[in-house]
């Protein structure tokens, strides 16, 4: 067990940082394998068919956890980038850096499963409807915020420049958020799931049968993400040592 | 248990396949790169270390 901790800064420091992580790493990946390979064999073989869209609705056990962590992916790198930018915190700069390729995989899932599923069921792979177009800029975000800390050789310009950038992006993840409220149209169907019953019309919601696997996916996918995140945030705080010590090396 | 895919094999079955070979290709790369960077520091920590010895 880890000691008690006074206060939440306290992850601030690395090596408070890389002991926790190490930790509670183990863990965090045993239950990311158990509830996303639970929910996925749960969703994919012991789920009856819809009776309007066939077997498509399978899809929706991948297609709909991904796309909520591709926004939320992307609130946690602003969460991030604000704690660098107000309190100067590395590890908080170096866990947003490390959540990127993780929310634009996810993103690009989203965009991939939706493609596959729209062809059956709307005709066409895709369309300029406001949250597709929405999710397609997120997507590039990441692409571009990803591409500026590789531009930027100083760690803690890149951090700057990259955080700004993500406030920027934000307004796109609250798009593809509520696009669908506040443009009433386009083919993408609004909200069905939620677990709190709100923006879900009675009756309109996902029948439970699906509900429930596609919760456990959910879970799967948000434990996918931390751990991901906590393994790619220590990779990030080796390569930063590692640059410092060779910086290093060179100067002698 | 139930895996009539019906007239939708291929939309599902390339749903699924397209999703998990992105995710694995994620989790290798993330390794991959991790094993780099952890290999690459512990050689410049022994060449600091074996300087200053």
């Amino acid at each position: 067990m880890f000691p008690a901790m006074s206060s939440i800064w306290e992850y601030a420091n690395p090596r408070r940082f890389m002991a926790t992580s190490a930790w509670l790493l183990p863990w965090v990946t045993g239950l990311a394998a158990l509830c996303l390979i639970g929910g996925l064999i749960w969703g994919f073989f012991f789920t009856p068919n819809d009776f309007r869209q066939g077997a498509t609705v399978k899809i929706i056990y991948i297609h709909v956890p991904t796309a909520i962590m591709a926004i939320n992916a992307w609130f946690m790198m602003l969460v991030c980038s604000l704690i660098w930018l107000i309190r100067r915190h590395h590890v908080s700069a170096l866990a947003a850096k490390a959540a990127a390729p993780v929310g634009m995989v996810f993103t690009l899932i989203a965009l991939f499963t939706g493609a596959v599923w729209g062809q059956p069921m709307w005709g066409t792979w895709w369309e300029w409807d406001p949250r597709l177009t929405s999710f397609l800029i997120l997507f590039l975000f990441y692409l571009g915020y990803m591409a500026l800390w590789e531009a930027i050789d100083n760690p803690d310009q890149a951090a700057d420049l990259t955080s700004v950038l993500c406030l920027v992006g934000s307004v796109f993840a609250i798009l593809a958020r509520y696009a669908l409220v506040f443009w009433n149209q386009g083919l993408h169907q609004g909200t069905t799931v939620s677990t709190v019953g709100v923006g879900v019309a009675e009756n309109e919601g996902v029948s439970s049968v699906f509900l429930y696997p596609m919760l456990t996916s959910l879970a799967g996918f948000v434990f996918l993400f931390l751990a991901l995140v906590l393994f790619r945030t220590r990779t990030e705080i080796r390569a930063r040592r590692l640059k410092a010590l060779i910086a290093q090396e060179q100067m002698a | 248990m139930n895996v009539d895919l019906g007239q939708y094999a291929v939309e599902v079955l390339s749903a699924y396949a397209g999703g998990i070979a992105l995710l694995a290709g994620l989790i290798v790369a993330s390794v991959l790169r991790a094993r780099s960077v952890a290999r690459r520091l512990a050689e410049t920590e022994n060449r600091r270390e074996a300087r200053t010895r």
